[in-house]
């Protein structure tokens, strides 16, 4: 095998198709979608286009979509938009302790711009109760921002149990679905959510595009200044090619879901088996009724995740684990710490993300299983060379 | 039969600098299935985020992409909080001058590390010390660098025979102007360098500062040898004998430098002149000793010997006790010998190994 990624959950390999409806837009229709000339118009077309196709994948209507550079952009846009633009409101805001970064430490800033923010807590599967919700709502709570499926452990949160119970608060709702996308129906018409970030990347899509989702009657503070592009939400010349990209990987995404979900839980079983059978000592991370298909978090107990990570990229298989430090080495994952306290340490930094996608083939997930097998098989019987 | 380069692999402490930047270049050139590793021991994040480590893994990343060659990081600063850190403290409590570079080479880089890179299937470590090791008869020697003002030894001595035989030094047959030509021309990220220097995790900063954030000091005063009061001391773990900067004694007559410390009355003993009689003795005893060869020696011996790093080769006799510490006999009297830092024995060009500097024998028929 010449290189296993498994690893889509970081990003994920464009699909040829996405990369073919985008280059005309590099070359032939390069105009600025904001100029008043034919080159700009047919520019303006296709961004209006993709825009139409993706709020009818979605269920909603084009002028909620605002195009950003990424589910981080939107993530910030939403909370520190929403945040500063409503402060006369109340300055409380309810997120849990195992967001994505780009909602964490947008919470972070706010703090230190005055606002105070409540981290719910999450069970050892990873989730989040309503209860714990309505327990931290207060008069002056203005936002609750909860994502949708997590990206380390896969576990999907109760969104709907908890919009529902915000209805009748003055607090919006907004929920961080880029790791979700492609793998949960997205009704926005339907869900009881005030804002959603999706990303294209994650879903075969172009990097540096994604969007958020605001439901009628949401003002934002914009987080950029500049022309009148998105409505006055995100100034900047559209990046015209990734937003064609980004529909066309939504609708390639949303077309195979059920197909996706199938065999990504197959290859789960795949890996489940596969150690079983070779007596690795295991344990799965997260909630296994309720979890993103694609997402499969494994602790080898026993092991330092730095020395298996670095042995199965020897052996090309690229999988991850928390986040990366500035100078390289990893950082206890803040969603495992949540999930395990004190007690699971040793869960926590044996801890590996595996995440499949469109392009691993069966042979590969066999071939993985095993290879993954007898390195952690190898790593946990090893002794220390020097003791 | 030893493995063809191709199909050895070799791990490489990276640190971010020219030396071990080169060392992974040679190695690379040589053949061998090279990986860099960037070792994060301390960590200094300030108020503002910002950590020199990532500055350093910056650099690992460029070389490693100039040289083709995967790199990684791996995280050891609970290892070097207990083994080196925390040694670090306690013999400053002690009232002695620790050598972290030994113990750091000893338990993180050569242990930590080394174990590391065996759990990844590496045949061997390799680092940028400016040393040499050379297997004979299954015995492995390890030799000064060829460059003998850069020579690290002194640094290495405390390792073992298991740990020298898994270690590669390639740079340890090269002038160090050699290795900045070589990073040059290979246009190295880090050909330019500098050159770190100092205690890692202190860095640039202020040494006094630093010790304060972990260890009360205890201020006291400073006595000359006949008891006469010169002045305070802002606490005796701040002084290194034979340290001259920092006393403020002024007047007359030559600078004033520090002779000995008094732990039990909390005296920092002071004395005129570079040459002061007070730091002057003629043996001393040293403690924890390894010997690299495996057969220890047991009778009085001669060789050379050296107190402090870069210091040039002094003749001594050796005397190994039963206990496994060893008295050493100084041909001439040796100013400032520190106790906490690392008396190191060599047989020409081979380092015999060493020990921590346990007591000053200022008079040798006192011994």
């Amino acid at each position: 095998m010449e290189s296993i990624y498994l690893d889509h959950a970081a990003t994920s390999p464009i699909d040829p198709r996405v990369v073919d409806a985008m280059l005309p837009y590099y070359y032939e229709h390069f105009g600025n979608p904001s100029s008043i000339h034919h080159i700009g118009r047919a520019a303006r077309q296709a961004v209006d286009e993709a825009r139409q196709t993706m709020a009818e994948l979605l269920h909603t209507k084009a002028n909620q979509l605002t195009i950003t550079s990424g589910g981080t952009e939107a993530d910030n846009m939403a909370i520190l938009g929403y945040a500063t633009g409503h402060e006369a409101k109340g300055k409380h805001i309810i997120t849990t302790m195992i967001e994505h970064h780009a909602v964490g430490h947008a919470c972070k800033e706010l703090e230190q711009r005055g606002f105070e923010v409540t981290y719910l807590p999450v069970d050892e599967a990873g989730k989040v109760h309503p209860e714990a919700v309505e327990s931290a709502l207060r008069e002056d709570t203005i936002l609750v921002t909860i994502m949708y499926g997590n990206n380390e452990v896969g576990t999907i949160q109760p969104i709907v149990e908890i919009g529902e119970l915000l209805h009748d608060h003055q607090a919006v709702f907004h929920t961080d679905a880029v790791q979700a996308c492609g793998s949960v129906e997205l009704q926005l018409d339907e869900l009881p959510v005030d804002m959603v970030s999706l990303s294209a990347h994650k879903i075969n899509g172009p990097k540096g595009i994604g969007l958020l989702y605001t439901k009628k009657g949401i003002t934002l503070k914009p987080l950029l200044f500049g022309g009148e592009q998105e409505r006055k939400r995100r100034a900047g010349t559209e990046n015209v090619a990734a937003i064609v990209g980004f529909s066309k990987a939504l609708e390639l995404t949303l077309e195979t879901a059920s197909e996706k979900r199938e065999r990504y839980l197959r290859y789960s079983r795949v890996f489940f088996d596969t150690f079983t059978n070779m007596n690795i000592n295991f344990v799965i991370n997260g909630d296994q009724n309720d979890r993103l298909p694609h997402i499969l978090n494994v602790s080898f107990p026993g092991i330092q995740v730095e020395a298996l990570l670095v042995a199965l990229d020897m052996a090309k298989i690229a999988a991850s684990s928390g986040s990366a430090c500035t100078a390289g080495s990893l950082e206890p994952s803040h969603v495992l710490q949540a999930m395990y306290r004190e007690k699971g340490q040793e869960r926590v930094n044996s801890a590996v993300r595996f995440s499949f996608g469109i392009t691993n083939t069966d042979e590969e997930i066999d071939y993985a299983a095993n290879e993954i097998a007898k390195i952690v098989k190898r790593l946990q019987d090893q002794q220390a060379f020097i003791s | 039969m030893k493995k063809r380069p191709e199909d050895t692999k070799v791990v490489v402490g990276m640190s971010g600098g020219v030396d071990s930047s080169v060392t992974a270049l040679v190695l690379k050139e040589q053949g061998y299935d090279v990986i860099g590793i960037f070792m994060k021991n301390w960590d200094d994040t300030d108020e503002s985020g910002f950590c020199t480590a990532t500055e350093d893994y910056e650099d690992v990343i460029r070389v490693c992409n100039q040289i083709g060659i995967p790199y990684y990081a791996v995280n050891f600063e609970k290892q070097y909080w207990d083994k080196v850190f925390t040694y670090f403290l306690e013999e400053y409590k002690a009232g002695r001058t620790p050598n972290p570079d030994v113990m750091c080479n000893k338990e993180i880089k050569f242990k930590a590390f080394l174990n590391h890179a065996m759990a990844l299937g590496a045949d061997y470590v390799a680092t940028g010390h400016y040393a040499r090791v050379e297997e004979v008869d299954g015995e492995f020697k390890l030799l000064r660098g060829i460059d003998n003002n850069k020579d690290q030894t002194y640094f290495l001595n405390a390792l073992s025979q298991q740990q020298l035989s898994k270690t590669m030094f390639p740079i340890g047959h090269m002038p160090k102007k050699e290795v900045r030509e070589k990073a040059l021309a290979a246009d190295l990220a880090t050909a330019k360098k500098k050159d770190s220097t100092g205690i890692c995790f202190i860095g640039e900063r202020n040494f006094k500062d630093f010790l304060s954030e972990f260890l009360p000091a205890q201020p006291g005063e400073m006595q000359t040898l006949d008891g006469e009061v010169k002045g305070k001391h802002d606490g005796l773990m701040y002084y290194t004998l034979g340290q001259r900067q920092g006393l403020g004694i002024g007047g007359a007559g030559e600078p004033w430098f520090v002779i000995d410390k008094d732990l039990e009355r909390n005296v920092l003993l002071v004395g005129q002149g570079f040459h002061h009689k007070g730091l002057y003795s003629e043996g001393l005893e040293a403690i924890k000793m390894n010997w690299i060869s495996s057969n220890h020696p047991t009778g009085e011996f001669r060789c050379t010997a050296k107190f402090r790093y870069r210091q040039e080769d002094q003749g001594v006799t050796v005397i190994p006790k039963s206990d496994g510490s060893v008295l050493v006999k100084f041909d001439e009297p040796e100013r400032a010998i520190t106790p906490g830092q690392a008396v190191v024995f060599y047989d020409g060009d081979v380092c015999m190994g060493g020990g921590t500097i346990d007591r000053v024998i200022k008079k040798w028929e006192n011994a």
